[in-house]
């Protein structure tokens, strides 16, 4: 990593972007304080990680890429023997377990192993366990990663309610439909370097335009991205497809009519942090 | 027992295990071997997957846990689980009539020692390997396996040849065999006490700085 320069404030929800192999797990895992770093300065809720990790690491939940829940617990179990490790009484966590549950929407499963639940239970588990020593900060990794669309949905749904409550979260995804869901600001990274930084809208209204005509020829009345210049703001070919941005796509849509060429489709559509992700990423696999 | 019964038959264990009753002789020495068997079997598969598979000690460490917290926890579960099962062993033994006294006690205590110092080092071990591959399996047929056999459980090491037996010095098991029977058999010889005692404390106390070490280096990086 290099210059990844940020300042998250408190009770705001922060998002790390990036393809693969960007270094947003490598930097979580310095917030987190388990990763030593080797040069720069990070100050977590106030203190050093490298002098007041255990004292740091006791006030934030870690919600990591990889289920890491005890298989040969019970769902209640990893709440309560969780908590214990936080230096909690005994009657304080089983108090919050049955909170939790309820959070997480698993109370009907509570006493059940952990190995037979679904990938979204446990997800929501391992969420529900990050939040065990009521956080004020809470790092999450990647979390809807695997997931179907229902519990992806649930998910947002928890983590806007703790947004609510004030806890500050910083997430990492490449998901950028759930970075413009919960996120406040985020910045992307590519090849260990912050590209951009912005709201999700800010973003969106600097590195895009506020739509996209996406249209599609046959391989010979196709016309090359030059000749369609004039008409949008940028055109982008792709194999298969030419993409307009503009502000007004049905403008341009009928401009392009006017001009002669006859798109098999034509497709108008806002512009999303997907566009300005892939156009400060690049299209090309990073891996 | 049923190996001790045969041995008995043919009348000649007495003159090897010095007109001891071959179960008494042998008891102490299995308590010893189960110790150092259950040490290895926990502080391998477990321990990986504590890293790799479950990646519990990823959870663990998130909070305010250290990685030689996390270590020094696991070691003392294997431990006290050694502790445990060797008392239901001497209790088993004792129905069978294969306890002399009062010092199987310091028996399980002395397996015990052992047990926790070859724990620590195989965990040590464990906290290096990436992939199952052979590692553990070699461990095991290299290590473990050749250790029972000739540590002295079920026959003195004046048995063997000559030659192999300085070999048996190192192995942890045998030292803490020698204690063990020496404690059932209420055997008091000072020197040789004091050197096994030595050789096990120094063995746990390297087990000790290296289990916690490759535990911080493979969980904070």
């Amino acid at each position: 990593m290099r210059g990844i320069d940020v300042e998250v404030a408190p009770g705001e929800v922060f998002g790390f972007l990036g393809p693969n192999g960007a270094g947003k797990s490598s930097t979580m895992r310095m917030i987190a304080c388990v990763s030593p770093r080797s040069e720069g300065t990070l100050q977590v809720l106030g203190m050093d990680p490298g002098v007041d990790g255990p004292r740091i690491r006791a006030r934030i939940g870690v919600v990591p890429q990889q289920d890491n829940l005890d298989a040969e617990l019970t769902v209640r179990q990893n709440l309560e023997i969780y908590g214990r490790y936080f230096g909690l009484s005994r009657a304080h966590v089983r108090a919050k377990a049955v909170e939790l549950l309820e959070f997480a929407q698993l109370t009907e499963r509570a006493d059940d192993a952990v190995e037979p639940l679904s990938g979204g239970m446990k997800r929501r588990l391992t969420i529900a366990r990050a939040l065990v020593n009521d956080p004020e900060l809470l790092l999450l990794d990647e979390p809807t990663t695997g997931l179907d669309p229902q519990a992806r949905h649930l998910l947002w749904e928890r983590l806007y309610r703790l947004k609510r409550e004030g806890v500050t979260q910083i997430i990492t995804t490449h998901y950028m439909d759930e970075a413009e869901q919960l996120c406040d600001r985020l910045v992307v990274m590519d090849g260990g370097v912050i590209v951009a930084e912005g709201s999700p809208a800010g973003l969106i209204e600097r590195y895009s335009t506020r739509e996209v005509l996406e249209l599609r020829f046959t391989p010979e009345s196709a016309p090359t991205a030059a000749d369609l210049a004039h008409l949008a703001e940028r055109v982008e070919q792709l194999p298969d497809r030419l993409l307009l941005y503009a502000a007004d796509g049905e403008h341009v849509h009928r401009e392009v009519a006017r001009a002669g060429h006859r798109p098999l489709t034509a497709l108008v559509r806002r512009s999303s942090l997907e566009d300005v992700f892939l156009r400060l990423t690049g299209r090309s696999l990073a891996e | 027992m049923g190996f001790g019964a045969l041995i008995d038959g043919t009348g000649r264990a007495a003159e090897a295990t010095g007109g001891v009753d071959y179960l008494v002789w042998l008891a102490p020495a299995l308590l010893a071997v189960s110790a150092v068997q259950s040490a290895a079997f926990e502080s391998t598969y477990p321990v990986l997957s504590g890293f790799k598979w479950q990646r519990i000690y990823h959870a663990m460490t998130a909070g305010p846990l250290s990685p030689e917290q996390v270590a020094l926890g696991h070691l003392s579960w294997t431990v006290a689980k050694m502790g445990v099962s060797g008392a239901v062993f001497v209790g088993v033994v004792a129905a069978f009539g294969g306890v002399a006294g009062p010092g199987i006690a310091l028996s399980l205590l002395a397996a015990t020692l052992t047990g926790a110092a070859v724990a620590a080092l195989v965990m040590a071990f464990a906290a290096t390997v990436e992939n199952e591959g052979a590692a553990f399996n070699g461990l095991f047929r290299f290590v473990v396996i050749p250790m029972t056999l000739f540590s002295g459980t079920f026959f003195p090491v004046d048995r063997l040849p000559g030659w192999v037996q300085p070999v048996t010095w190192i192995s942890p098991l045998w030292h803490g065999t020698e204690l063990a029977r020496d404690a059932a058999l209420a055997v008091w010889r000072p020197l040789p006490v004091l050197g096994h005692l030595a050789y096990l404390a120094v063995l746990l106390a390297l087990g000790l700085v290296l289990v916690q070490r490759s535990y911080r280096r493979r969980l904070a990086r």
